[in-house]
């Protein structure tokens, strides 16, 4: 203990303490101050950095995201929308089709109906034409027929001898 | 740009080469002694003398000694004179510490402004009027001197002044160099991690969210005791950490920190520690406060200065194994040995150098922790009100 106290030198541990108050404030001042300030805002800047990183990161995921789904509607509108077509493609052929079908049946029946009518007509001309020849040609037997005695006479017979007959 | 910048760094390595040359050649001096000196010039070579030697050395002293040579069986000091500066009777003296003329016994005087100065065992003390001569009492002390105020620059001062100048000029430099980039560039990369390593490995642990505005000094307290310790590694012989007058500073200002800053908190846990019987709390409170107040600086002041003045004696007197053991051991044999041994033991010097620089801020950085530290998690209370510390108030107690 001696020992340390003789060791001890007041004039040095005042010079000592002076010099040390002088080198903390001029290192706070002039060193660790902006040592300090310098360090923090980076440390500062890179978290952001980071932060803004982070945030962007999620922004882009986000926008894949949606274009993702973007596109699945889209593909499934796509889809719904050659389905429609194609349904009305083929509703149009078949009504096409249908109606086609009518209007032929339609003219069909109508050729049909005219060829009926014609033939009607047909066979009504046919008819008169026939009853017309048949009288004509009937008359014209008739007179031949009736044009000599013997053939008078044996008409009436023939048909006396059909009435008996019967 | 590239041939300028090659050009510095090649005149830097011829000046570092430089001081490495002088360091070594003054260490290797040192060591190498002639034996055939007479008694009034003789080197320092037997075990008395190397005593004194590491005794003289590891104290302050006012004039700056690099090593000594002989030739033509003369002593020749090398090295230079520091300026004395004295506060007496007669008011402020300077002059150059070459005048005492390396004498430490107290016969060279010196005469300036109207008082006479000696040197006795690295104190200088000032002459009675009329004295003509020192005259001591039995126990070898003077009686007919007083001691003036001596604001010389000592070899430690001087120190104190080189460190002080290179932590200004290198942390200044980092400093600037972040108003031009955010990240520094040559020897600033060094520094920035040490920085960066006090802040967030000492401060920050320690002290807690409160740690900006303790920051400041406990980097310069850092970087101060861990340059004296290398600074005193280096064969040049300062020995600032190691003088008690240092590291009492060092601690008084740490003390004083911590006093200042001691919250409400910490005063009634020094002064009525709540949670303990009421009839413990005085005695307690006595421990506390001799804890605080005496054994907390004390240690501080103490492990530093012990550490590297045990070291200092350590390493020379395994250096002076390579004197006084060579009738043993015949002069290769012992200098190889204190030269391995030394080597060994400057090795884990330097570790030490580090160590302690760590020791004393971390445990400034934890004392001033503990005064500025706030409590604001809710305790629990038992039935008669008292608060049932937690784990994390016990580890605090003890630490």
């Amino acid at each position: 203990m001696e020992q340390l106290l003789e060791n001890f030198s007041l004039d040095l541990f005042v010079k000592q303490t002076v010099l040390f108050l002088v080198l903390i404030f001029i290192m706070v001042k002039f060193a660790w101050k902006p040592i300090l300030k310098a360090l923090n805002d980076r440390e500062e800047g890179i978290k952001n950095a980071l932060d803004s990183a982070e945030e962007a990161k999620k922004q882009m995921q986000n926008i894949t995201a949606d274009n993702d789904r973007i596109l699945k509607e889209a593909r499934a509108e796509r889809e719904a929308m050659l389905k429609e077509a194609r349904e009305i493609k083929e509703k149009t052929i078949a009504d096409a089709k249908e109606e086609a079908k009518a209007q032929a049946d339609k003219l069909v029946k109508q050729a049909q109906e005219a060829f009926e009518t014609e033939k009607q007509a047909a066979i009504a001309e046919l008819k008169n034409q026939v009853a017309t020849l048949s009288v004509e040609i009937a008359e014209k037997v008739v007179r031949e027929e009736l044009s000599d005695e013997k053939k008078q006479l044996k008409l009436v017979e023939d048909m006396l001898g059909e009435a008996t007959l019967n | 740009m590239s041939n300028k910048r090659m050009k510095a760094v090649s005149k830097r390595i011829t000046t570092w080469s430089l001081v490495f040359f002088i360091t070594f050649t003054a260490f290797a001096k040192e060591v190498k002694k002639d034996p055939q000196g007479k008694h009034e010039a003789n080197p320092v070579n037997t075990q008395e003398e190397i005593n004194e030697f590491i005794q003289h050395h590891v104290k302050d002293s006012h004039d700056f000694h690099l090593f000594s040579y002989f030739s033509g069986g003369e002593e020749h000091h090398v090295g230079f004179p520091l300026p004395v500066i004295l506060w007496g009777e007669n008011g402020l003296t300077a002059f150059m510490s070459s005048g005492f003329h390396h004498d430490d016994t107290g016969h060279t005087i010196v005469e300036k402004g109207g008082s006479k100065f000696v040197k006795l065992h690295g104190k200088i003390y000032e002459l009675e009027a009329g004295a003509s001569g020192v005259h001591f009492d039995e126990e070898h002390h003077p009686t007919n001197a007083s001691t003036p105020i001596d604001l010389s620059i000592t070899k430690s001062v001087f120190g104190i002044l080189v460190i002080g100048l290179l932590m200004f000029l290198w942390f200044s430099k980092l400093g600037r160099q972040y108003k031009k980039s955010a990240i520094p560039n040559g020897f600033g990369r060094v520094l920035e991690p040490l920085v960066i390593y006090v802040r967030d490995e000492i401060a920050k642990p320690n002290i807690g969210p409160k740690y900006r505005k303790f920051t400041g000094y406990l980097l310069t307290i850092f970087f101060f005791i861990w340059l004296s310790n290398l600074l005193g590694l280096a064969p040049l012989g300062f020995n600032i950490t190691g003088q008690l007058a240092v590291t009492a500073a060092l601690a008084i200002f740490t003390f004083v920190i911590y006093m200042i800053n001691g919250n409400a908190h910490f005063w009634s846990h020094q002064l009525w520690m709540p949670g303990v019987p009421v009839l413990l709390r005085p005695v307690l409170a006595i421990i506390e406060l001799a804890g605080t107040l005496i054994i907390k600086p004390f240690s501080l002041m103490v492990r530093l200065f012990a550490n590297i003045t045990a070291g200092h004696i350590v390493v020379m007197s395994l250096i002076s194994i390579g004197i006084v053991m060579q009738k043993q051991m015949t002069p290769v044999g012992s200098t190889a040995l204190s030269l391995l041994l030394s080597l060994f033991i400057t090795l884990i010097e330097v570790l030490v150098a580090f160590l302690q620089a760590y020791i004393f801020t971390m445990l400034s950085a934890l004392f001033i922790g503990m005064a500025v530290a706030d409590h604001d998690h809710e305790h629990d209370h038992d039935d008669h009100g008292n608060e049932i510390p937690d784990a994390e108030d016990v580890r605090a107690d003890f630490i």
